[in-house]
Parts: C-alpha cells; sequence; structure tokens
C-alpha cells in the first residue's frame, strides 16, 4: 500500500527540525485556563495574550454569556441539520436582524464560519465564463472559494490600484466580474486603499466583494469596516464577515443590498450542506454585534494601545510591516525562521504568547511574529509585552542577526 | 527565430532571477518539480508573464502548465 501521507515527509522533517532546539512547537499551544480575554495560563504559566483575534474583548462579555446561556437553556446545544432545513431557529434569524442593522444592509446570512462564507460567496457569485479578480495576498478562504467555483481567477499585485485596472483591462468588456478585496490584510496588518480599487473595479462594471474580517467593530463611525472609514459603501455590493473576531465567538456572514440576495441560499453549497451554528453560538453573536454598534470607547482604547504597542516595538529597534498603525495587527519582520522561532519561544516563556507566521502563509516569503491587540489590554500589560520583546531580543541577538 | 521560439527565449529570462537552485532550464524543465518553486513563486512569475504579453492567463490554467515549454505553449496561443 502506498502511503499517501509520504508526501508530507518534508514537511515532516521541517517541522521536526523546528523542534530539535528545545523550543516549544509554536503550533501545539494549549491554553488550560482563560482567564479573561486577554490572559491565560499556558503550561501552567500566566501569560498575557498578543496573538488573539479577540479586538474588542467580547468573549466574557457580562451580556454576551448571558444571551448564550439562555439560548442553551432553551433552544439546546445544536441544531442538527442545515440552515435550509430544520437548522433555522428564532436565535438565527436575531442573529440575521442584528447583522442588518449593524450595517444597515437588507439581506444577511449567518453562516457557519467566515471560511465558509467565502468559500461560498466566491464559488457561488462567480460562474464559468465570468472572473474573480482576486488581490495577490487574498486569505486562504478566498483562494479556496476561487478553487472551488467555476470562474476564470486573475490576480492582482497586493493592494495596486494601477495593477487592478491593468488586469481588468485585459478582460472581455462584457463579461461578468467580481472582484474581491479585504479592508484588512491580516499578516502584515496593512489596510487597503478601498478608495481608488473600488473607483477602478466600478469603472469597469464590476461588482465588488470585501471580506472585513479584521476591520469589523473599530473602523468606520459604526464599526461596520474600512470599506466605511474610507466612505465608499455605495460602492460594495457585499460584505463578508466573521464571528471569530471582534465578535468574539464563531460564525461566518454575508450582508448586502443585492434585491436577488436571499436566492444564494439555496445555491450556495457552503451555506446548504453543513449543519447551521449551535443557538447558544447565534444568540452570542447577536447580543454581541449589537453592543459593538455602540462601543466609541472601546474602540478608542483599541487604538491607543495599538499605538502604544507600534510606536514602542519601532522605538526599540524592532521592524515594523507597516510603517505606522493602521489596524489592529502590529506584525514584526523577522530575519528568518530560525530567529522566528527562537524569539517566539523566548516570548512564551516570559509569558507573552504572539502569533508566529511563516511562508507560504505569508506574502513574500517574509517571517513575522504577529502581534493583536485587544480594547481590553492594559496600558501596564503593553508595557510588560515592550520590555518582554526587549528581553527577547537580546536573548536571541536578534539585533545582532539583523545587522 | 519564429515567435514561439522568441516566447520561449524571453520566459527562460523572466525566471532565470527565481531560479535559486540553479536548474538547467529546458523546454521539460518542471516549475514544481525540477526548481522546486512554491506555489507564490510560480503565481508571480504569471503575472510577471502576463504583463510581458499584455495577456491574462487565470491562476485555474496553472495545474496544466507544468513545463517551461507548455508555459510558452500557452502564452503563444494567448499572445495571438
Ligand atoms: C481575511 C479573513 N477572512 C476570513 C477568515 C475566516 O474566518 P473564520 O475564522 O470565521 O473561518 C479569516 C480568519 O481566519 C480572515 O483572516
Amino acid at each position: 500500500m502506498t502511503d499517501l501521507l509520504a508526501k508530507f515527509d518534508g514537511l515532516i522533517a521541517e517541522h521536526a527540525g523546528l523542534l530539535t532546539a528545545g523550543v516549544r512547537d509554536p503550533f501545539g499551544i494549549v491554553m488550560e485556563k482563560v482567564l479573561s480575554p486577554t490572559e491565560a495560563i499556558i503550561k501552567g504559566q500566566h501569560t498575557i495574550l498578543l496573538g488573539t483575534y479577540n479586538y474588542m474583548g467580547m468573549t466574557f462579555d457580562p451580556d454576551v454569556i448571558a444571551a448564550g446561556e439562555t439560548a442553551l437553556r432553551d433552544f439546546g446545544a445544536g441544531t442538527t441539520g442545515s440552515r435550509v432545513l430544520n437548522g433555522t431557529y428564532q436565535t438565527h434569524k436575531e442573529c440575521e436582524e442584528a447583522l442588518k442593522d449593524f450595517y444597515a444592509m437588507d439581506h444577511a446570512m449567518v453562516f457557519s464560519t467566515g471560511y465558509q462564507a467565502n468559500l461560498g460567496m466566491v464559488s457561488t457569485l462567480a460562474g464559468k465564463n465570468e472572473f474573480v479578480i482576486l488581490d495577490a495576498d487574498s486569505h486562504a478562504s478566498i483562494y479556496d472559494g476561487c478553487a472551488m467555483g467555476n470562474a476564470d481567477i486573475v490576480r492582482f499585485r497586493h493592494n495596486s490600484a494601477e495593477d487592478l485596472e491593468k488586469r481588468l483591462r485585459r478582460l472581455p468588456p462584457e463579461a461578468g466580474k467580481l472582484v474581491v478585496l479585504e479592508g484588512v490584510y491580516s499578516m502584515l496588518g496593512d489596510i487597503a486603499p478601498l478608495k481608488d480599487l473600488c473607483a477602478i473595479a466600478k469603472a469597469h462594471d464590476a461588482t465588488v466583494l470585501v471580506d472585513e474580517a479584521h476591520g469589523m467593530g473599530f473602523f468606520g463611525e459604526h464599526g461596520r469596516g474600512v470599506y466605511e472609514a474610507a466612505g465608499v459603501a455605495d460602492q460594495v455590493d457585499f460584505v463578508v464577515g466573521t464571528f471569530s473576531k471582534s465578535v468574539g465567538t464563531v460564525g461566518g456572514f454575508c450582508v448586502s443590498n443585492h434585491p436577488k440576495f436571499e436566492i444564494l441560499r439555496l445555491v450556495c453549497r457552503p451555506y446548504t450542506f453543513t449543519a447551521s451554528l449551535p443557538p447558544a453560538v447565534v444568540a452570542c453573536a447577536a447580543t454581541s454585534i449589537r453592543k459593538l454598534m455602540h462601543s466609541h470607547n472601546k474602540r478608542q482604547h483599541l487604538w491607543e494601545n495599538t499605538r502604544l504597542l507600534h510606536g514602542g516595538l519601532k522605538a526599540r529597534g524592532f521592524r515594523l510591516a507597516t510603517e505606522t498603525p493602521e489596524s489592529a495587527i502590529v506584525s514584526v519582520l523577522m530575519p528568518d525562521q530560525e530567529t522566528t522561532v527562537r524569539m517566539w519561544s523566548a516570548l512564551i516563556e516570559m509569558g507573552v504568547y504572539v502569533n508566529m507566521s511563516r511562508p507560504p502563509a505569508t506574502p513574500a516569503g517574509v517571517f513575522l511574529l504577529r502581534c493583536s491587540i485587544c480594547a481590553e489590554h492594559r496600558a501596564d500589560q503593553i508595557e510588560t509585552v515592550l520590555a518582554r520583546f526587549a528581553d527577547a531580543a537580546a536573548a536571541t541577538g536578534l539585533f545582532r542577526a539583523a545587522a | 527565430m519564429t515567435n514561439r521560439d522568441a516566447i520561449y527565449a524571453r520566459i527562460l529570462e523572466l525566471i532565470e532571477p527565481i531560479n535559486a537552485k540553479g536548474v538547467p532550464l529546458a523546454e521539460g524543465t518542471t516549475f514544481a518539480g525540477d526548481m522546486e518553486l512554491d506555489s507564490l513563486t510560480v503565481m508571480d512569475l504569471v503575472a510577471n508573464i502576463e504583463d510581458e504579453w499584455d495577456i491574462v492567463m487565470p491562476l485555474n490554467m496553472l495545474p496544466d502548465l507544468e513545463t517551461i515549454g507548455q508555459v510558452a505553449d500557452a502564452v503563444a496561443k494567448l499572445a495571438k
């Protein structure tokens, strides 16, 4: 029998090589206890969490928890069915109402994850002999949506309006086109120039979908995302998002004003052919979304924390992926895989958890320590993190290696 | 030199900077196997090829384009 896993031998060897130097497995972290949105116990050690997407700190919000408990008691642990059969409860409808109110849009569709929302929307909207035009740095769920559908896939250089223009110009003018953008790109934490990109897409009669996974809650007047902050709401046809970041639970969605939107429930396979979210989850999400509409203080605090971390890391000599803090993700550029792992490991030993990212998840072969900030981080936690980054750099000889 | 030859020669020039392993390049050289290029590098190469000839090479074509020769054939067809 051929070992079907043999094709991963190279990766197995590389991963094993990572761990020989006595470092901890960056992909094997277990949170033994979660104390708050910003603190957990990992291997018995009190750890500051700086690598979650809990931007607005909603996971332990008392109203969110109470809504989840009530729904769990009243509706049970799960729906055991698809949204289009027995899996739509009152809680799911209320969650979609909350989304419609939050985005001021006519339609909302809740998927089981954000991954599935992109998979479903991208693969369903653009069909045979139509085109998906996507940013080179798009999230895996967008690429996978392209792979699942039947459209021709055209990729433009990251955040380049000029490159998008050039590629749209080469396509047949009459063909259907879907331009897929993200508000915030999660690897480098940079934001998209949506004003320019949307203008070009519309000049070529394209439909525009924006993934606001990392922008919901704290960009724009109502926290709708980068597209709201950029003032292009009237040029965005579909917004995709997730409950797994600012909303603080799990789930995905798409909102739109398209008059024929509701038919998507019947033709979008990742919506139809999977069980719906548990009622407690959508109840938590609905409550969280409604609270996010009015979270102006939290938003402000999140931006303060972000500026503090970005400025502090820069002042300590770290190279960052963006010159200024553009989003709630601050990515520290690392020279190579070995230094990245050693830095990451030094930080976790000192009680700071950040994300380690490496190719192919990252663009252009870069290695990153990604920090994501929470509105609930206290200034003293950020100061502790900064001190530990400096200590870890000294312990691993980071600046010597870079020099 | 025919059009196909000129295209092939220019593709070799575009590939040279990413040929980190210094693999000898021929019609049958494969991107993933021989040159060990990852998918991101291949997609960046495709962008350069598209710009060189002002064509569209959809990503969904890539699974069928394993060798340099196959890419040259595809470009020759698209660039008409
Ligand atoms: C840009 C982007 N889109 C979609 C997703 C998928 O979201 P989810 O975690 O809900 O599957 C993520 C997060 O992983 C993301 O970063």
